[in-house]
Parts: structure tokens; C-alpha cells; sequence
């Protein structure tokens, strides 16, 4: 039962924000001020949804490609990412050099590479590759160097008086002790690479994902679709956001960092 | 500058060579302002094997430095710090350090913290479980082995760090005003376990504190520090038998002697204060 309550407390806020931004939605759509076509009622956006929910070309799988992107791109960034920041994080001319760079790639936005991309790789789903890895790679960057020089110097300390020193030290007390930091930069990087997919998947058209969904409905005035598909992009950014929030959590509890339960 | 002259604390047990010997030691810091603070000027300290030295003295004397020279965590800028008559060169598991955060690792539990110090020291994996369970033992924590370290109160916690140190079997155990963050009942639990540990393992020992009471309940000779910059002033040789109590008279008179001095060294500072004050104004 205690379970439940707490499911209920956890659920409630959620529906009625939801319910909240129907209702205006919909208050709007009877006043008949706009035109129907460019602002289509909540039932017609719900039913488009439904109907292209499946099928070859329905949002589901459409969107199945795109999270498939999302999480290409961000192993490719964090595979990047994670060992430029931890040289960041070790050697000075390091952070001085590389680090000023991830700073001024992180002050571009990654939709700014698109142009180049396309004239280098083709404009394709490698181009849309690109985009979202640079995109990603200088959070997961200086997120890592972050969150490795946050580590308390007294852990530090204790593991060396301990006898730990060298590669050793660096492997079984800095970089446990930078995890919670880490996971936070993850939990960045992932929402700065799904943007950077959606933008690319818009522009590029051969790239057939989510963004491109949006482009090629709005092209036919077909709002509903248009924003059924934004929806889609929503849901399963709080999915994917869950997904980091759980490890995040559980990382957090065992090592007593949640303020409550 | 002060003209003190430092006092040379050499151990009387002149025919044993010292465990640990600090000659001329001097060590300046760089604060972030730039300016240069003098944390020990000339500290000349002989520690006997199997002696429990208590360090005290005022807030800002440079006792954390000490401990961190015979650490190896810092070297010092003169003078040379000796462990069985060779240098220190670094940190290392035979001198563990206590420091007044626990300093456990919150990502293994309690019994992982002290074997992680067994596997650092090299022991095989077969052993870490049962040495490690010993350790804890001795603290009275086995129950809480598998306990994480935000788990357990601030008390437990430092018997944890103390079990992890004692694992490493130090030749020298260093303590960095270890129960300054605990409230007063856990404080003196901790110090009548730590008594006890002792009594058993008799490693030689340098704990600093400025809570006079619990340097002369726990020491063989307490050592005064003044402040900036840090310098022996005095010591105290405290004879009382084991295990001692904390109602013991004796204990309370030498307690009574060292406040008395450790007072006049505050108050001794204060008036320096004042002076350089006036001199500014």
C-alpha cells in the first residue's frame, strides 16, 4: 500500500500537467481564432498519433531509428569524450590546450556542423553522425575532467596514505569517486545529442528519423502529424532521461547522496 | 618576528634509536593570496617505537603540517624527517593516517573499506575477508560490515577509518584530531577504544589534538606547539598506568598544568596580535 501512495504521489504531477496543457490547448482550439489546419485540436493530434503509431513508416519505428542514432552517437562521444577529459582533468597544458577547445566546440551549436558534414560525408545519416557526436563530445569532456577534479581531496589523501599510488590510486579511488559527477555530465550529454539528432534529422532528409518526420508533415500542412511526431520526441526524451535518472539514483543512494529516500 | 628559541624535544629513552626522528624540520606554505605563511619553524621531535605522542596546541600551529611531513603527503622545506633512521619519501602504508573526516570510500561498504586496505597492502584476496572481519572486530563493528559508511553514525564511522588503518599493521599510526567532529559521549567511547587497541597493538602513535584532556588521557608525553610559526614549546611526560581512567587525579593535575600552559601560549599570541595591530595603526 505505502508502495502504491508513493507511485500515485510520484504519478499525479505528471497527469496533471498534462491535463493542464490539453485544456489550454484545447480552450484555444474552440475559440476558432486560428485556423484548424495550422492549429489542429488535441483529439485530431491523439488520433494522427494512433494511426501512424505502427507500420513500416509509423512513429514507432521511425522513432526506433532515431534512438538507435542517439545512442550510436553518444558511444561514440563517450568512447571520445571520457578519455580527452580525463587527460584534461591529469595534465594542465592538457586542460589549457584541449580544454579551451571543448569549451569553444561546446559554445557552437553542433547544428552549425551540418553544412560542413554534408560536404564532407555526403548528406546522409553519417553527416547526422557527426553532428550529434561533436555535439556531445565536449560535454561528455569537460564533464569528466569536471567531475574528476571534484573528487575530495580527502579520499584522495586516505587512499595514498593507504598505500595506493600511480595507476592504481587513479583506477580504484579517483575514478570511483568521480562516478556520480560523470553520470551527472551523461545525463547533459545525452539531451545535447538528442537535440543535435533532431536538428540534423530535420535538415537532412535522407536521414528518415523523427526530425525528418516533422519536416516532410509540415511541408504538407499536416500539423497533426507534425505534432504528434513532437510528442514522440518528448516521450521519449522522458524515457531516456528515466532510463540515466535510475542509475543516477542508485549511485546516489548507495553512497548516501540523496537527501531523501 | 619572534625571537623564540625552539625547544629540542628529544625522547629520553636515549639507548633505543626513535621510530621516528623530524631534525630542523621548517615547512612554508603559499597561501592563494600569495602571501607566505611559516607553518613550523626548527621542529626537532624523536619518537620512540611503541609511544603514544600526543601533539597539541593551538588552532593554526602547524600540527596538521607535522602529520602530513611524517605522512609523506608534503616534504618539508629544511631539516628531514626520519622513519627508522631512513627518510621519508612519500606516503605509505606503514604510517597510517587517521584524519578527522573518516575519509571511508562511499562506494564500498564498511568491511570492503578495511580490505581494500589489505588488498593495497598486498595480501591475497582469501584473506581480506576474514583479516578485514578481525579489524572490525577489534572496533566493535561487525555488525555493520556490510553496513555503507552513510549508514552508520559519525562514531562508527571513525572506528571504521581506525580498523582500516590498523589493517595495514602501520609501524606508526597518525591521527589528525580523529574525534574533533564527534559530540562528547561518542568522543569518549572512541577514546577509551582507541586506549584499548593501543594497549593491544602498541603501535608507536602521534595523534594531534588541541582537546587537552584527551591528549593526556591517551598519551605517553604530550608535546605543546605554539602558533605562527609552529615550534615546540614544551612537553609533558605523563606516567599514569594503563589502562587509565578518566576520573584519575593524577591525569586531571597534569591536564590542569598543560591547559594552563596551552593558555598562556593562546594568550601569548593574542598579545603578539595586539601588537602588530597597534604597530599598523
Amino acid at each position: 500500500m505505502p508502495k502504491l501512495k508513493r507511485l500515485l504521489t510520484q504519478i499525479w504531477p505528471r497527469v496533471a500537467i498534462l491535463v493542464l496543457i490539453v485544456l489550454v490547448w484545447w480552450a484555444a482550439y474552440e475559440t476558432r481564432y486560428w485556423d484548424p489546419v495550422l492549429l489542429p485540436s488535441p483529439a485530431r493530434v491523439w488520433e494522427v498519433l494512433w494511426s501512424n503509431l505502427t507500420g513500416a513508416d509509423g512513429l514507432l519505428a521511425v522513432a526506433y531509428r532515431s534512438v538507435f542514432r542517439l545512442f550510436a552517437g553518444l558511444t561514440l562521444a563517450v568512447a571520445i569524450g571520457t578519455p580527452v577529459g580525463l587527460s584534461m582533468a591529469a595534465w594542465k597544458l592538457m586542460q589549457r590546450s584541449v580544454g579551451s577547445l571543448m569549451v569553444g566546440l561546446q559554445a557552437l551549436p553542433s547544428i552549425a556542423w551540418l553544412p560542413l558534414a554534408g560536404l564532407w560525408l555526403g548528406f546522409n545519416e553519417k553527416a547526422v553522425l557527426f553532428v550529434v557526436v561533436i555535439g556531445a563530445v565536449p560535454a561528455v569532456a569537460i564533464a569528466t575532467a569536471a567531475s574528476v577534479r571534484l573528487v575530495p581531496p580527502n579520499l584522495v589523501r586516505a587512499g595514498r596514505t593507504l598505500g595506493a599510488h600511480g595507476w592504481e590510486l587513479y583506477g580504484k579511488v579517483v575514478l570511483p569517486a568521480a562516478v556520480p559527477g560523470y553520470i551527472a555530465g551523461l545525463q547533459l550529454a545525452w539531451a545535447i545529442a538528442w537535440r543535435a539528432l533532431m536538428a540534423a534529422e530535420l535538415i537532412i532528409t535522407g536521414a528518415r528519423g523523427l526530425g525528418h518526420l516533422i519536416a516532410r508533415a509540415a511541408v504538407q500542412r499536416d500539423t497533426p502529424l507534425v505534432l504528434a511526431t513532437m510528442v514522440v520526441i518528448m516521450l521519449v526524451g522522458i524515457g531516456v532521461d528515466s532510463l540515466f535518472s535510475v542509475v543516477d539514483r542508485r549511485v546516489r543512494r548507495k553512497r548516501g547522496l540523496l537527501v531523501s529516500g | 618576528m619572534s625571537q623564540k628559541r625552539a625547544l629540542q624535544v628529544v625522547s629520553g629513552t636515549g639507548s633505543v634509536s626513535p621510530k621516528l626522528s623530524l631534525r630542523g624540520v621548517s615547512k612554508t606554505y603559499r597561501q592563494a593570496s600569495g602571501e607566505e605563511v611559516s607553518a613550523l619553524v626548527d621542529v626537532t621531535l624523536n619518537v620512540a617505537p611503541g609511544e603514544f605522542l600526543c601533539v597539541i596546541g593551538p588552532s593554526g600551529c602547524g600540527k596538521s603540517t607535522l602529520l602530513n611531513l611524517v605522512a609523506g603527503l608534503d616534504r618539508p622545506d629544511e631539516g628531514e624527517v626520519l622513519m627508522d633512521d631512513r627518510p621519508v619519501r612519500g606516503p605509505g602504508p606503514n604510517r597510517a593516517l587517521l584524519f578527522q573526516e573518516p575519509a571511508l570510500f562511499p562506494w564500498m561498504s564498511i568491511v570492503r573499506n578495511v580490505e581494500f586496505a589489505l588488498e593495497l597492502g598486498g595480501a591475497p584476496r582469501s584473506v581480506w575477508r576474514e583479516r578485514a572481519m578481525h579489524w572490525l572486530g577489534k572496533v566493535h563493528l561487525s555488525e555493520f560490515a556490510n553496513a555503507q559508511p552513510h549508514e552508520i553514525s559519525p562514531g562508527m564511522r571513525q572506528r571504521a577509518a581506525l580498523a582500516r588503518a590498523l589493517a595495514c599493521q602501520p609501524d606508526v599510526l597518525l591521527a589528525d584530531e580523529p574525534f574533533g567532529a564527534l559530540d562528547a559521549q561518542s568522543r569518549e567511547v572512541l577514546q577509551r577504544e582507541l586506549q584499548d587497541v593501543w594497549l593491544e597493538t602498541r603501535n608507536t602513535f602521534v595523534f594531534v589534538t588541541h582537546n587537552v584532556r584527551e591528549a593526556v588521557f591517551l598519551a605517553d608525553r604530550v608535546v605543546l606547539m605554539s602558533a605562527r610559526p609552529g615550534t615546540l614549546v614544551a612537553e609533558h611526560r605523563i606516567s599514569s598506568p594503563r589502562p587509565r581512567d578518566f576520573a584519575d587525579v593524577l591525569l586531571t593535575k597534569v591536564g590542569v598544568d598543560v591547559h594552563d600552559h596551552l593558555l598562556k601560549e593562546v594568550e601569548g599570541l593574542a598579545e603578539a596580535e595586539e601588537a602588530a595591530d597597534t604597530d599598523l595603526a
